[in-house]
């Protein structure tokens, strides 16, 4: 065979049966691609977010009546602190930046590969690893953790359940977060094709890039606190806890420090996956381009400095209070921008409902109630009576679930027919969002209204006055887990049985959409150059598309 | 984007890194020293200005950071300039209450 057969063999077969030194699935799970790396954060995260969703099914059905309904308090404690720890550092926190960051942000920006491959891989073990330690505390005697996500001191010191193997799990997973951000920004720095400026990168690598500064400035900060905690349970070293002479309040300011940056580490993405959606689906050159760019650096910036509105009733000083209520407000401005932005893109667009733009809909509508919300939470006053009810736990699900869960699933939908070549079916997948969005909305709304009137959040018990409110956001509950498993067959149908997917069913402009799907081992045969920005929809506005 | 980078293979002598090291040890053994002395507020500020100092010496000598291309001293600088920030905010609380 000549080299040029040899060459043009290799440029049509994909990354999925290219055939390495390694069979089966160890040509997975040692693989160094960016692509199949993505795909096992897909697998784990998948199944994680299948036990996340699973207990947290379970809190709702206690909490359809009041008093004991299928558990007891202690198992209610527990279920709900793994429902969070499995959410926020299994699924949400690394979500699109592992899954889809590490199959696109290469492919993007015209490179083969990211940066480190070897330490990509190993950032998927450490969080396999931090995954295993999570699950494996549940059956350690002792029983799993039930200080909630938080792991709030002097509590998460003084309880007998197994915090110590909870917070190694989560620093082993902060470790996979730093790689990955390591991975990123580097790789935007370094491996950007010819001509890819930084203003003709998508915005969905804006996202990314700013999403990877903090992930490898907060992370090591709630690493080293985590171990301080492990410390003070192991060894009695007074650090935290009032009782050994140390000080809790500074704990809720190192664990945030970290944990609410985390929460921009979530959305930002899925803010730029939205940027990358909206363009395609309404033909229209993204509005204001610079703006959406500048305002992801802002709300990393400014994200990371706001943390301490967590602790508004915890006593702190009113010096800090006003401060942090001020930036609180400050960081509202650039997520507005790009809200702004967004809807400005649709106007005057021809907007074609398909699966992604449906979400990525739902998305600004979610994301938007999530955020009025918190800047109610930002103003001093009205904290004192919101603080620690279902108020606040309708306010982030609406962002991180309304908003990124949303992004996830607009992602799994707009990317699927690249990363695997097929489509699924449409009819079926628009049933599943309409399924999901009145799901999420009917669970979760409720909740704004029960807090507002006193429900507290974690309760085991309540008040007879808020069943009526509870029932509803149960049925909800069954409501989103339908549309869930209806989404999920959908794809899985779509991956076995689905029909051949061109290499650009949508009629997207950027750089994954010039390549074959699924793409090859080396992504393109030749480094592209680019010559334009990534959304050059100017012969849609001109109306000559027909 | 590979601008390419130049490898400049710096040695530091066995002497210089000693040195180092026993100013580290010298420096913890004032923040110890100090710890026990009550100097008010001043005691949160020495234990951090000395800490500060330590981190400088490890990242310039330790790390090579003094012989480093200037994107990583960007790099590390704003790495530094993030912690102070969260240092400064935290201290809205603490230099102001109880």
């Amino acid at each position: 065979m000549s080299n040029h057969a040899l060459a043009s063999q290799s440029a049509r077969t994909d990354f999925m049966r290219a055939a390495g030194s390694r069979k089966g699935i160890l040509s997975w799970i040692l693989s160094t691609d960016h692509k199949r790396i993505g795909i096992l954060y897909m697998i784990a995260m998948g199944i994680f977010f299948a036990v996340g969703v699973l207990f947290g099914l379970l809190i709702r059905l206690e909490l359809i009546a009041p008093g004991k309904t299928i558990m007891e308090a202690q198992t209610y404690n527990s279920v709900f602190t793994l429902h969070g720890i499995i959410m926020i550092f299994l699924f949400i926190i690394p979500g699109l930046p592992a899954v889809f960051g590490n199959f696109f942000l290469p492919i993007l920006i015209g490179a083969r590969d990211v940066s480190f491959p070897r330490l990509n891989l190993l950032s998927w073990w450490l969080f396999v690893a931090g995954g295993l330690m999570a699950i494996v505390s549940v059956f350690l005697p002792g029983g799993p953790a039930d200080t909630g996500w938080t792991f709030y001191i002097p509590y998460s010191v003084r309880t007998s359940t197994n915090v110590i193997p909870a917070l190694l799990a989560a620093f082993t997973l902060g470790f996979s977060s730093i790689l990955t951000g390591i991975n990123f920004v580097t790789t935007v720095h370094r491996l950007r094709a010819p001509g890819m400026t930084w203003f003709r990168m998508p915005l969905f690598i804006w996202s990314l890039y700013a999403t990877g500064w903090v992930q490898v400035l907060a992370t090591p900060i709630v690493g080293i606190t985590l171990l301080l905690v492990v410390v003070e349970r192991a060894l009695g070293v007074g650090i935290f806890d009032p009782a050994l002479g140390g000080d809790p309040i500074l704990y809720q300011h190192l664990f945030w420090i970290y944990s609410h940056p985390a929460v921009y580490i979530m959305i930002l993405p899925a803010m730029g996956l939205i940027s990358e959606v909206i363009p395609v689906f309404a033909r229209r050159t993204i509005f204001g381009y610079s703006f959406i760019a500048f305002s992801s650096i802002a709300i990393a910036l400014l994200g990371s400095l706001v943390w301490a509105h967590h602790m508004f009733t915890v006593g702190m000083s009113d010096t800090a209070q006003w401060i942090f209520s001020l930036l609180t407000f400050l960081v509202s401005i650039p997520s507005a921008i790009k809200v702004f932005n967004w809807v400005s893109t649709l106007y005057k667009g021809s907007i074609e409902l398909e699966p992604p733009m449906l979400f990525a809909l739902a998305f600004i509508f979610q994301f938007s109630i999530g955020g009025f919300t918190g800047l109610m939470q930002g103003a001093l006053a009205l904290n004192m009576h919101l603080h620690d009810t279902s108020f606040i736990v309708a306010h982030f699900h609406y962002v991180m679930f309304g908003g990124t869960g949303f992004g996830i699933f607009a992602a799994m939908h707009y990317w699927f027919p690249k990363m695997f070549g097929k489509m699924y079916n449409k009819a079926r997948a628009n049933v599943s969002f309409i399924l999901i969005f009145i799901g999420f909305n009917v669970l979760y709304f409720p909740l704004f209204i029960a807090g507002y009137m006193g429900m507290p959040r974690r309760y085991y018990d309540y008040l007879p006055e808020f069943q009526s409110l509870h029932f509803i956001s149960t049925i909800g509950s069954w409501i989103l887990v339908l549309g869930l498993i209806m989404m999920v067959a959908n794809l899985l149908m779509g991956l076995r049985n689905g029909s051949r997917a061109s290499s650009n069913p949508w009629g997207g402009t950027t750089l994954e959409w010039t390549i074959q799907s699924p793409p090859t081992v080396e992504n393109f045969e030749t480094i592209p150059v680019v010559a334009t920005g990534p959304y050059d929809y100017s012969r849609y506005e001109r109306g000559e598309h027909a | 984007m590979d601008h390419g980078t130049k490898n400049h293979a710096h040695v530091i002598g066995y002497g210089t890194y000693i040195l180092v090291w026993l100013g580290l040890l010298s420096f913890t053994g004032i923040t110890v020293a100090v710890a026990g002395m009550d100097l008010q507020f001043y005691n949160i500020a020495i234990a951090l200005i000395i800490a500060t100092v330590k981190a400088i010496m490890v990242m310039t000598i330790f790390m090579h950071l003094k012989f480093e291309d200037r994107v990583f001293r960007i790099f590390a600088t704003v790495a530094i300039l993030t912690l102070l920030i969260f240092l400064v905010l935290t201290f809205f609380d603490y230099s102001f209450a109880r």
